[in-house]
C-alpha cells in the first residue's frame, strides 16, 4: 500500500520544542496558582466576618525580616543554577545551601507566629472565621515551602554526591521555578493576610 | 506418571504466565497500556453508574412506587451523578487522549510515561474508595452509608449535624483525589503536545483533535483546582472544626455554591472538547474532505476555553444575586452560544459536499451535531434568568444536562470507540451491530430524553423520590423509563459488539478508514515503540501526502 511508501519530506533544519520539564512546571505553577487564588478569595471573602474575637489587627504581626529571608532566597536559587550552568561547583553549593537556610527560617518565622497565635492568643483553626481562613492560607503556602525545602535537599545531597553538574541546569532550572512561584505566592499572601487584612 | 508431571508443569506455566500478564498491566508505562487501562475501567464504572440510573428511573416509573426507600434513592442519585462524571466520562476521554495523543503527534510515548501511571491510578484508587463508601461508610449508627448529598453536595448539607458518619468525607476524599489524576495526566499531556511533535509538526499542523486536548487540558488545570481547594476546605470544615461553609459561625453557604460552580461549569467543556475533537477527526474522513475552517475551530475551541471560565453562576440564578451579576452571567452564557455554534457550521461546511460514507462512526457523529445544538439551545433557554427562575432545579434542567451528556457526549464517544477500536485491537467492529445499537440507542435516548423537558413543564421537581398521581407526570416519567431501558438494551449491544469483535472481527490493517493523520501509519495494534522510525510531515494531512505524492497538501499551505 502506498501508505507505507516513504513520506517525500524534507526535515526541517532546526526542530527544538520547549524542554518539556519547564512546560509541565509552567502547567502546575497555573494550577496550583487556580488553587491559592480560591483561598485567597475565601479569605478576602470572609474579612471582618468573624463573629467573635481575636481580630487580625490584634493579634498579627507584620512579619518583615521572615518576608525578606524567603524573598531573598529567590535570588540566591537563580544565582545559584547560574553558577551550576557556568561550571562553578562550589558557588552553586553554597548559594544553595544559602537558599535551603533562607527558606527554613521563613518556615521558622510561621512556625513561631503559629506557637504565638496559639499559646498566647487562643486562636486555633476552628476559633473564629478569621482563625479558619488564616491557618488555612499561610498553612497551605508553609506546606509549599516545606515540599520546595524537600526537594531543593535532595538536590543538595546529590550535589555534595558529585552528580550534578553543568548538564544537569535545565531540571535545576525547574525546581528553581517552583521555588520562584512560592516566593511570589507570598507575595500575595502577605498582602492580603498583613495589609488589605489588618 | 509422566503425564501428570507434564500437566503439572503445563499448569504452572499457565499460571505464571496469567501472572506475568498481570504484572505487566499493572506496572505499565506505555501510554497506549494505560490509554486501555483507563478505558475498561470507565466502562465497569459506566455500567455501575447505569444500574444506578435504572434504579432511579424505575423508583420513578410510577407514582408512589415503593422500589427503593428515599434515603437509598438519595445515594443513587448522588453516585449517579459522581460516577458518570468523574469515573466514566473523565477517564475515558483521558483514556483516548492518552493513546491517541503520542501516536497523532509522532511521539514514542507521553512526555513523563511514570507520571501517567500514578495518574492513573490515582484515579482507580479514588474510584474504588467512593464505593467502598458502601462498606465502610456507616461511621455512626443510623448514619447513611454511601454520600447522599447530591453530586454538586451544597453546604450546609456536608456539615458534621447533617451529615454524620463517613458517607461525605469518602465522596470528598474521592473527588479530591481524582482531581490530583486529572491534574497529572493534563500536565502530561500538555507537556507531550508542547515539547515532544515529531519534525515538522507545527503548532497550525496538529490535528484538532492535539489542538482540543490542549485547550482541554489548560481548562482542567485551571478548573479542576478550585474544586481540590473547596474539598480542601470542606475537609477542614468536617475534620479540624473550621466555618468555610458554616453559616453558624458567619460563615457562607453560598460561597461553596460559587466554588463549586466555578468548578462545574467549565468541567461540562472539559468533558465536551475532547468530543468536539472526536468528530473534528471523524467528520473530515467520513464525508472525505479536509476539516473546513481549520484555523477558525482552533480559535473557536480557545474562545470556549476562555468564556467557560466566566459563566459559572448562571447554576446559581435562583439563589438571589443583584441584577449586575444576573445580567453579566446571562450575557456570557449567550456568548459561549457564538463560538460552539462556528463549530456547528464549520462541521457542517465539512460534510456539504462530500461523498459522504454513512459508516456507525459517522451516523454517531451526526446524532451528536443535531442533538448538541438541541441541547445547546435549551441551554440557552436556561441562560436566561428569568426562565431559569421559572424552571431551576426542575425535570427541565435534568433534561437539558442529560442531552449534553449523553445525546451530546456519549454519542460522540460512541463514535470513538467506533472510529479507533480498529487501531485498538486489530480488528474491526461489526457494521450490522453498530447500526442496530446506533438506531435504538436513538430510538431509547430520544424517548427518554425528549419526554423529559415536559414534567419539568409541569413543575416536577428533580431529585424527588416519588410523587403524586393527578399532576399529569404519569404518562412522561413512564415513557422515560421505557426509553431508558431502550438505551440499556442498546448499551449490551455495544457490549456485545466491543467483546465479539475482539475474537471475530475482520482484520483491519493500518489504515482501514483511510484517513490522514498519523496514527493510522503504523500497525493496528501499533508496536510499544510506536514508530521504528521518528515521522516527519510537512503538513496537516501527513498520510494524504504520502498516499497522493502527486497532489500533496504541503503546496498548498
Amino acid at each position: 500500500m502506498s501508505a507505507t511508501a516513504n513520506p517525500i519530506v524534507q526535515t526541517p533544519a532546526a526542530w527544538i520544542l520547549p524542554y518539556r520539564g519547564k512546560v509541565a512546571m509552567g502547567c502546575l505553577i497555573v494550577a496550583e496558582s487556580a488553587i491559592f487564588t480560591i483561598f485567597v478569595v475565601a479569605y478576602i471573602f470572609y474579612i471582618g466576618k468573624s463573629l467573635s474575637g481575636p481580630v487580625p489587627r490584634e493579634v498579627l504581626e507584620v512579619p518583615i525580616f521572615f518576608t525578606i529571608c524567603l524573598l531573598s532566597s529567590s535570588l540566591t536559587v537563580h544565582f545559584a543554577s547560574k553558577s551550576l550552568e557556568h561550571g562553578k561547583r562550589g558557588a552553586f553549593l553554597g548559594l544553595w545551601l544559602l537558599t535551603i537556610i533562607l527558606g527554613s527560617l521563613f518556615l521558622f518565622g510561621t512556625g513561631q507566629e503559629w506557637h504565638r497565635l496559639i499559646y498566647e492568643h487562643g486562636l486555633t483553626i476552628s476559633t473564629n472565621l478569621f482563625g479558619t481562613t488564616y491557618y488555612s492560607l499561610v498553612g497551605l503556602h508553609a506546606f509549599h515551602v516545606t515540599a520546595g525545602l524537600l526537594m531543593l535537599l535532595i538536590v543538595l545531597f546529590f550535589a555534595i554526591a558529585g552528580r550534578v553538574g553543568p548538564e544537569q541546569t535545565a531540571r535545576v532550572e525547574v525546581l528553581s521555578m517552583y521555588w520562584h512561584f512560592v516566593d511570589a505566592v507570598w507575595v500575595v499572601v502577605f498582602t492580603v493576610v498583613y495589609i488589605l487584612g489588618r | 506418571m509422566s503425564s501428570d508431571a507434564i500437566a503439572i508443569r503445563t499448569a504452572g506455566a499457565t499460571s505464571r504466565q496469567w501472572l506475568e500478564t498481570l504484572h505487566g498491566w499493572v506496572t505499565t508505562v506505555d501510554h497506549k497500556r494505560l490509554g486501555i487501562l483507563y478505558i475498561v475501567y470507565a466502562l465497569i464504572f459506566l455500567v455501575i453508574g447505569g444500574i444506578e440510573a435504572f434504579i432511579i428511573r424505575i423508583q420513578l416509573m410510577r407514582p408512589h412506587l415503593d422500589f427503593v426507600s428515599p434515603q437509598v434513592f438519595n445515594r443513587m442519585f448522588t453516585m449517579h451523578g459522581t460516577t458518570m462524571i468523574f469515573f466514566v466520562v473523565m477517564p475515558v476521554l483521558f483514556g483516548f487522549a492518552n493513546y491517541l495523543v503520542p501516536l497523532m503527534v509522532g511521539a514514542r510515548d507521553m512526555a513523563f510515561p511514570r507520571l501517567n501511571a500514578f495518574s492513573f491510578w490515582l484515579t482507580a484508587f479514588s474510584g474504588i474508595l467512593l464505593y467502598f463508601s458502601f462498606l465502610g461508610g456507616s461511621g455512626l449508627y443510623g448514619a447513611g452509608n454511601a454520600p447522599d448529598v447530591g453530586w454538586w453536595a451544597y453546604a450546609p448539607l456536608t456539615a458534621r449535624a447533617f451529615s454524620p458518619g463517613h458517607s461525605s468525607d469518602y465522596w470528598t476524599i474521592s473527588v479530591l483525589v481524582s482531581g490530583f489524576g486529572s491534574i497529572g495526566t493534563a500536565i502530561n499531556l500538555i507537556a507531550t503536545i508542547l515539547s515532544m511533535r515529531c519534525p515538522g509538526m507545527k503548532l497550525s499542523r496538529m490535528p484538532l483533535f492535539a489542538w482540543m486536548t490542549l485547550v482541554m487540558s489548560g481548562l482542567v488545570l485551571i478548573a479542576i483546582t478550585p474544586l481540590s481547594a473547596a474539598q480542601i476546605m470542606l475537609l477542614i470544615d468536617r475534620y479540624l472544626g473550621g466555618h468555610f461553609f458554616d453559616t453558624q459561625a458567619g460563615g457562607s453557604a453560598a460561597i461553596w455554591m460559587h466554588f463549586f460552580w466555578i468548578f462545574g461549569h467549565p468541567e461540562v467543556y472539559i468533558l465536551v472538547i475532547p468530543c468536539f475533537a472526536f468528530v473534528s477527526e471523524i467528520v473530515p474522513v467520513f464525508s472525505r474532505k479536509p476539516i473546513f475552517g481549520y484555523p477558525v475551530m482552533v480559535a473557536a475551541t480557545v474562545c470556549i476555553g476562555f468564556v467557560s471560565m466566566s459563566v459559572w453562576a448562571h447554576h446559581m440564578f435562583t439563589i438571589g444575586m443583584n441584577s449586575a451579576s444576573n445580567s453579566f452571567f446571562v450575557l456570557t452564557t449567550m456568548a459561549i452560544a457564538v463560538p460552539t455554534g462556528i463549530k456547528i457550521f464549520n462541521w457542517l461546511g465539512t460534510m456539504w459536499g462530500g461523498k459522504i460514507q454513512f459508516k456507525t462512526p459517522m451516523l454517531f457523529c451526526i446524532g451528536f451535531l443535531f442533538q448538541f445544538l438541541i441541547a445547546g439551545l435549551t441551554g440557552i433557554m436556561l441562560g436566561a434568568a428569568p426562565f431559569n427562575w421559572q424552571l431551576s432545579g426542575s425535570y427541565f434542567v435534568v433534561a437539558h444536562f442529560h442531552y449534553v451528556i449523553v445525546g451530546g457526549i456519549l454519542f460522540g464517544l460512541f463514535a470513538a470507540f467506533y472510529y479507533w477500536y480498529p487501531k485498538i485491537t486489530g480488528r474491526m467492529m461489526s457494521e450490522s451491530l453498530g447500526k442496530l445499537h446506533f438506531w435504538l440507542f436513538i430510538i431509547g435516548f430520544h424517548l427518554t430524553f425528549d419526554v423529559m423537558h415536559i414534567p419539568g413543564f409541569l413543575g416536577m421537581p428533580r431529585r424527588i423520590y416519588t410523587y403524586e398521581p393527578g399532576r399529569g407526570w404519569e404518562i412522561w416519567n413512564l415513557l422515560s423509563t421505557i426509553g431508558a431501558f431502550i438505551q440499556g438494551i442498546a448499551t449490551l449491544v455495544f457490549v456485545a459488539n466491543l467483546i465479539l469483535s475482539y475474537f471475530k472481527g475482520a482484520k483491519a490493517g493500518n489504515d482501514p478508514w483511510d484517513a490522514w493523520t498519523l496514527e493510522w501509519s503504523v500497525s493496528s495494534p501499533p508496536p510499544a515503540y510506536n514508530f521504528s522510525t521518528t515521522p516527519a510531515v510537512a503538513s496537516r494531512r501527513p498520510l494524504w501526502d504520502r498516499k497522493h505524492p502527486e497532489d500533496q497538501d504541503s503546496r498548498y499551505e
